[in-house]
């Protein structure tokens, strides 16, 4: 049986940061920036993090696949929440995977993705491959007008592959072009031409001559090199010395999205499989202390998983407000007021006991009655056997709700003001109060379809810990 | 079946500190100021009482935990004080639990105490909080505000009433009580506003702008309750007596099934119901002199007159813009300023409306006074948020009515 890939996704959160917004502000300070000002990066939003954004590309991946096949999965990143506590674990309970999955964080390099990818096509068990992350950069620097925050994932197995893996190479070098001690903000970055001539010519480019001869493959019969390297002209060039015809050079997206740090391969990787066809050679390769390359081949079964992933890609929005994006960084001290002073303490207890619900989104399906409720509780709301434990566990995370009322709260504290949140109802039963998420003025009404995604609830600045839960989103929005 | 407390208990006494920034004094000295009115009222020693009850919201900051700083503050006779806490039905609580002890015998004379020290927070509006460790993982840190916002969307959804037509008619229910705040020297708000001023207000949770959000407020208020027989005994004529005392709390039927649309009071409805049953009314609209609702925010208000039956579903903001509940209409509601003027200590508000009822029937409102002869004035809390609440409804009148 074929080994490969059987499905993608990827995430690219909605608002966009527009280059100039950040260069019109810093050009007093930093005006060489200038010629990086242009197009836009994607960024998260105040309760995104590595965690939440896997989440989203994993649902992605996974829509129209069952879930309890999954044996493994792994969350790349180089931002981590914690750094002990199974960030991967926690995309498992909000994926509500089985409790029987082998889970792993990779981290450590930006090539962090594609080793757990390799890893996980070296054997035939279903593995969700997912990587993101969400770097911080100085304020003024080249960082800043680079990065982009995303997700992507790739669900590796046998059977239907989407891309069959035809081989890859690897190779380890510390070779420091950037760095991040553990615990610290921000990265420190060599020389540019250093590196392009060093790095990315030197190591990455042997690596893509050494795997196409290992695996004895024409490099003129690439139809798809993903070549994930942020600088503009760097993968023409690698691509050239190898052999590979300059129209098969992927798309960075540096122009729309920035560079995604070690979701950035997989990201890459998951555009270039959206526009593919059947029967063409894919090769992945990244970059970082050494190189991955991997090549892949496209079957039939690529058009109707293209298909499902395409209604997942929505418009972006242009976003101008800076400010707002340095404060959910964590780099403009904003008065929050004393309304922002509640104590989120999170009792771990509590968590253990309701892993389910909070993580999960789980709700309850009454045996005797077919209600469902959310959360579940000994007794069922409207009642009338009083029997206890009657419920049975019920998903709510991928069920479509309605809005049935709705504020936008200008008082109670939000790091994206105004706060919006409702009473939402779930198609085929089941109702909550949920906060709306990336919602803008005038998206909010009663009637609107409105869909769960998994985020930061709060963050208990006291004690270094944050609450992740579901908040609602529109279904279908515009961008621009 | 059960007899109601109808004319089982009558009011020996009132008192109600005045409301505001009290910057000046603390809960202890907000409970001597409405103690002393009423136990003057009362005419009685305080020796006499024989069992109190306290009601306070957010206690942390306004009295710390139990009955005891009341009976501190207050040097109560070494009788037993309960504190209430059932969010802003606290007040009317402490009454229940005074009125259901003198009914029941337990008590010859018992006292309420409600009071709240807001303005200790550092900021506009009611503290935060957190509700339980099941409740702060799921549940949304909103505000007050937000919270009660909901409805207007819901309401104006349900009856196809266009944002502009609620606004002006939530922005009347502030005017007038406004209005009649002005009149009421110990109302927090005593600023008259006109309509513009309400409608261009700055937004605190959509629709709703900062006049249609009440006051936050010290304040305490303050009710002794006795038998008719011994109020008589005691030398009162007028006699004002309880005609029914009703509280519902929501079981989760409005939250967590999926029967509840968001565009009304569940628990009001229910309050309402049972009380006119229990008070002998059968025609709200037309029975009732006067009504103190719980107007936290102006669509609370609008709204709570479609669940008392006063208005009919839908047509609310209809009555409210045709000026039946302003203090020349038909159904005068806030005569006092209401939470919005007023102002809105938490735990003391439920017995301040009883204590402007009380006013009205004895003829003792002063320029706020109501020339025709009230019989029945009704009460209202509401506690919580739409969606999970308590509420309760009080009625009382002349004894034998």
């Amino acid at each position: 049986m074929d080994v490969g890939i059987l499905s993608y996704g990827l995430y690219v959160p909605r608002r966009r940061l527009q280059r100039n917004s950040i260069y019109q502000t810093n050009r007093w300070y930093a005006p060489g920036l200038g010629g990086l000002a242009k197009g836009e990066k994607a960024i998260s939003n105040w309760d995104e993090d590595p965690v939440t954004m896997a989440v989203e590309a994993g649902r992605y991946c996974m829509d129209g696949i069952d879930r309890r096949l999954v044996e493994s999965i792994s969350l790349a990143s180089t931002t981590l929440p914690f750094a002990d506590r199974s960030n991967a674990g926690i995309v498992k309970e909000a994926l509500n995977l089985s409790d029987n999955v082998m889970s792993a964080d990779c981290t450590g390099s930006l090539r962090a993705g594609t080793s757990s990818l390799m890893h996980a096509l070296q054997n035939s068990a279903m593995a969700l491959c997912l990587a993101a992350d969400r770097r911080k950069s100085k304020v003024g620097s080249t960082e800043e007008m680079n990065y982009g925050d995303a997700s992507a994932a790739v669900l590796a197995g046998s059977g239907e592959v989407i891309a069959k893996f035809l081989g890859g190479y690897s190779k380890s070098i510390d070779f420091v072009d950037h760095y991040r001690e553990t615990g610290a903000d921000f990265d420190y970055a060599w020389e540019a031409r250093f590196v392009r001539d060093e790095g990315y010519q030197k190591i990455l480019g042997s690596a893509i001559g050494a795997a196409l001869e290992k695996l004895g493959i024409s490099a003129a019969a690439v139809d798809h090199a993903v070549i994930s390297v942020p600088v503009r002209g760097v993968p023409q060039k690698l691509a050239a010395v190898a052999g590979i015809a300059p129209e098969a050079v992927a798309d960075s997206h540096m122009a729309t999205v920035g560079d995604t740090g070690v979701s950035h391969p997989m990201l890459m990787l998951a555009m270039t499989l959206q526009n593919a066809k059947p029967g063409e050679k894919v090769l992945l390769a990244s970059f970082g202390q050494g190189a991955d390359v991997m090549v892949f081949e496209t079957t039939q079964h690529l058009p109707a998983v293209n298909q499902r992933q395409a209604h997942f890609i929505q418009p972006g929005l242009a976003d101008t407000n800076y400010s707002r994006y340095l404060f959910h960084r964590g780099l403009l001290d904003i008065d929050k007021g004393m309304r922002a002073e509640l104590d989120e303490k999170q009792p771990g207890t509590s968590l253990a006991r309701d892993r389910k619900t909070v993580l999960g989104l789980i709700g309850g399906k009454c045996s005797e009655s077919g209600i469902v409720q959310f959360p579940k509780t000994d007794l069922p709301v409207n009642t009338l056997s009083r029997a206890t434990g009657t419920f049975e566990d019920y998903p709510l995370a991928d069920r479509v709700a309605k809005v049935l009322s709705y504020t936008a709260d200008r008082l109670a504290y939000s790091p994206d003001p105004p706060s919006y949140y409702g009473m939402i109802d779930f198609n085929g039963g089941g109702r909550m109060v949920a906060e709306f998420a990336d919602i803008e003025e005038g998206e909010a009404e009663v009637g609107r379809e409105m869909r769960m995604v998994f985020r930061i609830k709060a963050f208990d600045t006291l004690r270094g810990f944050r609450k992740y839960f579901w908040k609602a989103i529109p279904v279908q929005r515009g961008g621009s | 079946m059960t007899s109601g407390i109808k004319d089982k208990v009558a009011i020996l006494g009132m008192g109600c500190a005045r409301f505001g920034e009290r910057w000046d004094t603390d809960a202890d000295g907000l409970m001597v100021e409405a103690f002393e009115e009423a136990i003057a009222d009362a005419g009685i020693e305080v020796a006499q009482l024989e069992a109190a009850w306290l009601g306070v919201g957010f206690d942390a900051q306004s009295t710390g935990p139990s009955g005891i700083p009341a009976a501190v503050a207050l040097r109560l006779p070494d009788i037993g004080v309960t504190k209430v806490e059932n969010y802003c039905a606290s007040g009317t609580e402490s009454l229940r639990g005074a009125v259901y002890a003198v009914a029941s015998g337990a008590a010859d004379i018992a006292l309420a105490i409600g009071v709240e020290k807001l303005k200790d927070t550092g900021y506009g509006g009611l503290p935060t909080r957190t509700r339980g460790s099941r409740w702060d993982m799921i549940g949304v840190t909103g505000s007050a505000p937000g919270n009660f916002a909901q409805l207007a969307s819901a309401y104006g959804a349900k009856h196809g009433i266009g944002p502009s037509d609620l606004k002006r008619a939530m922005a009347h229910v502030s005017v007038k009580s406004h209005a009649n705040g002005a009149k009421n020297p110990k109302a927090h708000l005593r600023n008259l506003i006109d309509i513009d001023k309400a409608l261009n207000a700055p937004l605190i949770a959509e629709p709703l702008g900062l006049f249609d959000c009440c006051g936050v407020s010290d304040g305490a208020a303050c009710a002794i309750v006795t038998t008719p027989e011994i109020a008589r005994a005691l030398g009162k004529t007028d006699i004002v007596a309880i005609k029914a005392m009703q509280v519902v709390s929501s079981n989760g039927w409005e939250m967590q099934s999926d029967q509840w649309d968001g565009s009304y009071l569940h628990t009001t409805r229910v309050a309402a119901t049972k009380a006119y049953k229990e008070a002998g009314i059968t025609d709200p609209r037309n029975q009732l002199s006067l009504t103190e609702v719980h107007d936290c925010f102006s669509i609370t208000e609008l709204i709570t007159m479609e669940d008392l039956f006063i208005s009919q579903e839908g047509q609310g903001w209809k009555d409210v813009l045709d000026g039946l509940f302003d203090a020349d209409g038909r159904v005068p509601c806030q005569i006092d300023g209401g939470l919005k003027c007023f102002g809105h200590p938490i735990g003391a508000s439920g017995l301040r409306m009883v204590y402007e009822n009380y006013l009205q029937l004895l003829g003792r409102a002063g320029e706020r006074q109501r020339q025709d002869s009230p019989t029945f004035c009704l009460s209202h809390n509401l506690g919580g948020m739409p969606s999970q609440n308590v509420s309760s409804v009080s009625i009382i009148g002349p004894l034998g009515v």
